[in-house]
């Protein structure tokens, strides 16, 4: 068995570094057909094209120079265009990626079939030939054995390593994916296969975490054998993230419809309002108009009342992507969040504030389309830049996810989303949801809230006999598998009693 | 008035807590074990590698400063009844008005000398756990003598770390002293399943160290030689009052209270592991060695304190545990042995490893207590159902309302109502 976890743990080191490898070792020659097919608006390409003349036919063995020429080129017409007042003719389409992506050439563009699919299968094979013997010949129960001694786990080398790759990967990805064209053309066979089209750095990143969702979640169902609302939700949000926000939106694309992820809800989905995707939604017949409503209809009909029914975990635990991918790539890191008052403290302004910021966002974005842009015209753009980079990209991305193995799998989810911000909202105040404490059984060990992912103290409630009704619990339910005593409960019940205390031996007698 | 506790553990600390709830007097709380109260019935996990050391903290160091519970750690070799003062290992003097003893147990050695006898240990407090971790460093077999809760936690903690353990029981199975024997059984079965050894009916003959005085065998009185490079005993644990034995504080196995806690000596009050009651009532304990017991003592304790008399009764017993992968809770009197004027009712799944078990009384076919291994019941209405002397047939009615199993585990209600009907057929189950 031992020997089996190692091989596998080998094949999926073999996969990484052959997929960091895959980064490098491209060239580059632009050409006339390339630029034609890369750059479809007519004036752009009339513009572009004599200015990068000097690049055509010439090879270039890195993708920093390429980008660097072709950058500077773009930049030196539009500086031609300003200074001569030309506003009309200014490019504000960025082609960098798809340029940069359609000049590759090289080992990965010829053999991306093969790599893909030598990829594919040192992954799958790689990760499940270490999950499967490391939890599925184990006893039922819990395996947190020797978690704060291991170097992935507890904030050890390997953890900061993984950590470092990540945070660099969603940086390339959301700033740079001009870089990244090699990877991009690894899926590009995937891509066409789904949907017709040559991936974006978007698909990879679909692809990436679909894999990431489905191995980690197989998991997931087996480390929790015999729990059967682990196995509930983990199957669950497997199953949004395949068939909701992979394979659907995949179809829609093939059919020529706008890519729609329909378990995606504003405020998480942000650009739901945009002028962009409400035109798009409104010039795309019945469908385009169901998938508007339908958004809707997520944020004023489901959101309060299955958080009334389940609380919030029926979205955060049950269905998000987010959550999804912090529930399975991320459990390996939930001990690491922080229990202390004072990150609860931050929690609660950070969160809130991303709320609000998008509400406001989206108020004035939705005021401004209403008026037909006479309020403001443009300049809700700079506020949507402002908002897709600060949250949208580096809260999220960067922070929330590149941050699992440095700060615990929920850092997005508990700081920065304003989805579960509202949701919070509706369970604290109006929800049938609680965790039960089990009378005067606690013993005040602290498993339950080691292991909570939002860093709910919960063994501060527990210990007093007090149910825990908060906000930021996304009834991921490990403080209940994890307790040792029986103590605690997810629980859908009456409102009634709800905040009860029921401290047995304390108070009561006195 | 300065309110001084000696020990920081759980009877120790909810008492400091409670005092600083209810008034503003000073409170000092010495303890030599650690600066800050920690859960010791958590210490497993830190060897086990669940947790870490600050994650067993109940509260965040700020906590202590913030609610003026002044916290010293050092250790109180002498107390000065007649001046009121406790004498400190490092030379200082520390004044009350009022004193708690709250100084927990150590664990039984049975006559073996520990110091003499390297990888000899028993399981209390952190030091021990230190001293464990030493102890079992690169070694590969151990035995460990008592079938009780620390053994079992023990046995855990060593397999955790592919340690192979044998475990020797005096009893005919683990616990058996404590467990009906369905109960002491299966969980035998349990530990044995994880490829832990347990040698029931047997005792530690002798102990066989080699030149450098570590633990090298045990022979045991089955004339059975068992090799291993360390020893753990854990035959229950006594109060830690050596330190005032031969005072004004009258001592049999442990301090001497009453049931406001109070001592012989004035001003002096001593609860949790180490006070033993002079005159407990029927069916109770002379000495509680609980965590919840301490807790509960603590809060009633505070009150006395200040002045509020409040005689301490502890109610409906309650306990848990958990040996390896099954829990175990139990609300009420479930005794190893069923006497003649109770009957019990028992149901158990043998596969998934769960089961039941009410004990009511013969005549008015009250319940008096609930075994549970491997299922979760709510403590508030199994109290209730006790306190209320239901009958055992409403209870079997109601069942459902007891379980805090989670959501959708496999609910086991209506196969235990089947087994009742079928082996008490004069109870009108049908009938509310």
């Amino acid at each position: 068995m031992e020997l089996v976890k190692k091989i596998g743990i080998a094949i999926s080191i073999a996969a990484l570094l052959l997929f960091l490898s895959c980064f490098f070792g491209a060239k580059y020659q632009l050409t006339p057909e390339i630029l034609n097919t890369s750059i479809l608006n007519q004036q752009d390409l009339e513009q572009i094209k004599p200015a990068v003349s000097f690049m055509m036919f010439n090879p270039y063995s890195s993708s920093f120079s390429f980008v660097k020429d072709f950058k500077s080129a773009v930049n030196s017409v539009n500086e031609k265009n300003r200074s001569q007042q030309k506003w009309d003719q200014v490019i504000y389409t960025d082609y960098t990626f798809t340029v940069t992506k359609n000049s590759n050439e090289g080992f990965v563009r010829d053999h991306n079939i093969t790599l893909l699919t030598i990829l594919f299968l040192l992954v799958i094979v790689g990760s499940l030939l270490f999950i499967i013997p490391r939890y599925a010949f184990m006893e039922k129960g819990i395996h947190h054995n020797n978690i704060f001694r291991n170097k992935v786990n507890a904030l050890g080398w390997i953890g900061i390593l993984f950590g470092t790759l990540l945070i660099l990967f969603y940086i390339l990805l959301y700033f740079f994916p001009e870089y990244i064209t090699n990877w991009v053309i690894l899926v590009d066979p995937l891509s066409r296969f789904t949907n017709g089209h040559d991936a974006t750095q978007w698909y990879l990143y679909g692809v990436l975490y679909t894999i990431a969702v489905i191995v980690m979640g197989i998991r997931m169902l087996l480390k929790y054998r015999g729990n059967f609302y682990q196995q509930f939700r983990t199957s669950s949000v497997m199953f949004f993230q395949l068939a909701f926000a992979f394979i659907i939106p995949e179809i829609l694309v093939s059919l020529n419809k706008p890519w729609f992820d329909f378990k995606n809800i504003w405020p998480l989905n942000y650009s739901f309002f945009y002028d962009w995707n409400l035109k798009s939604l409104m010039q795309n017949g019945t469908l385009g108009w169901f998938m508007l409503f339908w958004g809707i209809a997520l944020i004023i009909v489901a959101v309060p009342v299955f958080t009334y029914f389940f609380g919030k975990r029926w979205y955060c635990s049950w269905v998000c992507g987010c959550g999804g991918l912090a529930e399975t790539l991320g459990d390996p890191f939930r001990q690491l969040s922080s229990k202390k008052l004072i990150a609860w403290k931050i929690e609660r302004w950070l969160v809130h504030s991303v709320l609000v910021f998008a509400v406001i966002m989206t108020a004035v974005t939705l005021i401004n389309f209403i008026s037909g842009y006479k309020i403001l015209g443009n300049e809700t753009n700079t506020l949507h830049k402002a908002y897709g980079f600060l949250i949208g990209s580096v809260f999220s991305g960067v922070v929330g996810t590149g941050f699992y193995p440095l700060m615990g799998n929920r850092v997005w989810c508990r700081f920065g989303c304003p989805l579960a911000a509202y949701l919070g909202l509706v369970q604290r105040f109006k929800s049938r949801f609680r965790i039960t404490t089990n009378g005067g059984q606690c013993i005040s060990c602290g498993n339950c809230s080691t292991y909570c992912e939002m860093g709910i103290d919960v063994r501060w409630y527990a210990q007093r006999g007090q149910n825990i009704v908060r906000s930021s619990c996304v009834g991921c339910g490990v403080c209940a598998a994890v307790c040792p005593r029986g103590v605690l409960k997810l629980e859908n019940a009456e409102e009634k009693g709800r905040f009860e205390f029921h401290p047995i031996g304390e108070k009561k007698r006195l | 008035m300065h309110i001084v506790i000696i020990g920081n553990g759980i009877t120790g600390i909810t008492t400091a807590r409670h005092v600083r709830k209810l008034s503003d007097h000073d409170i000092t709380v010495i303890s030599s074990e650690s600066k800050y109260f920690f859960s010791r019935t958590a210490l497993m996990y830190l060897y086990m590698g669940h947790m870490k050391f600050e994650h067993i903290k109940p509260y965040e160091d700020w906590f202590w400063k913030k609610n003026r519970i002044n916290l010293v750690h050092d250790h109180v070799d002498n107390i000065d009844f007649d001046n009121k003062q406790c004498w400190l290992r490092n030379g200082e003097k520390i004044s009350y008005d009022k004193l708690v003893i709250a100084s927990g147990s150590k664990p039984n050695d049975i006559g073996i000398n520990f110091s003499k006898i390297k990888g000899a240990q028993g399981l209390y407090s952190l030091s021990d756990l230190e001293l464990m971790e030493q102890n079992t460093k690169g070694i590969s077999k151990a035995v460990i003598i008592g079938g009780g809760l620390i053994g079992i936690e023990m046995a855990e903690m060593l397999h955790s770390r592919d340690i192979h353990v044998t475990i020797l029981v005096m009893e005919k199975s683990y616990w058996n002293n404590a467990l009906p024997m369905e109960e002491s059984e299966m969980i035998t079965r349990h530990i044995r399943r994880h490829g832990i050894e347990v040698k029931t009916s047997t005792q530690l003959y002798e102990i066989k160290q080699d030149e450098s005085g570590r633990v090298r065998s045990v022979i045991t009185d089955q004339d059975e030689a068992i090799e291993c490079q360390f020893l753990g005993v854990t035959v229950g644990v006594s109060p830690n009052v050596d330190f005032v034995r031969n005072s004004d504080v009258a001592t049999s196995r442990g301090i001497l209270v009453n049931e406001f806690f109070e001592t012989t000596a004035k001003d002096v009050y001593a609860a949790g592991d180490c006070a033993e009651f002079m005159n407990p009532k029927p069916g109770q304990f002379h000495v509680e060695q609980l965590w919840y017991t301490g807790r509960m003592q603590g809060e009633v304790l505070a009150n006395n304190l200040l002045g509020k008399r409040i005689p301490y009764e502890r109610g409906i017993w309650f306990n848990s545990a958990k040996f390896l992968n099954i829990e175990y809770q139990t609300y009420g009197m479930v005794p190893a042995e069923i006497p003649d004027h109770l009957d019990s009712f028992y149901w158990e799944n043998v596969d998934e490893e769960k089961c039941l078990r009410i004990v009511f009384r013969k005549n008015d076919r009250a319940v008096t207590g609930f075994n549970l291994l491997g299922i979760r019941y709510r403590h508030e209405v199994c109290e209730r159902w006790i306190k209320e002397e239901r009958s055992v047939d409403f209870v079997m009615n109601h069942l459902k309302e007891a379980n805090f199993d989670g959501e959708f585990y496999k609910r086991n209600e209506e196969a235990m109502t089947r087994k009742f009907k079928q082996g008490f057929v004069q109870a009108a189950v049908a009938a509310p």
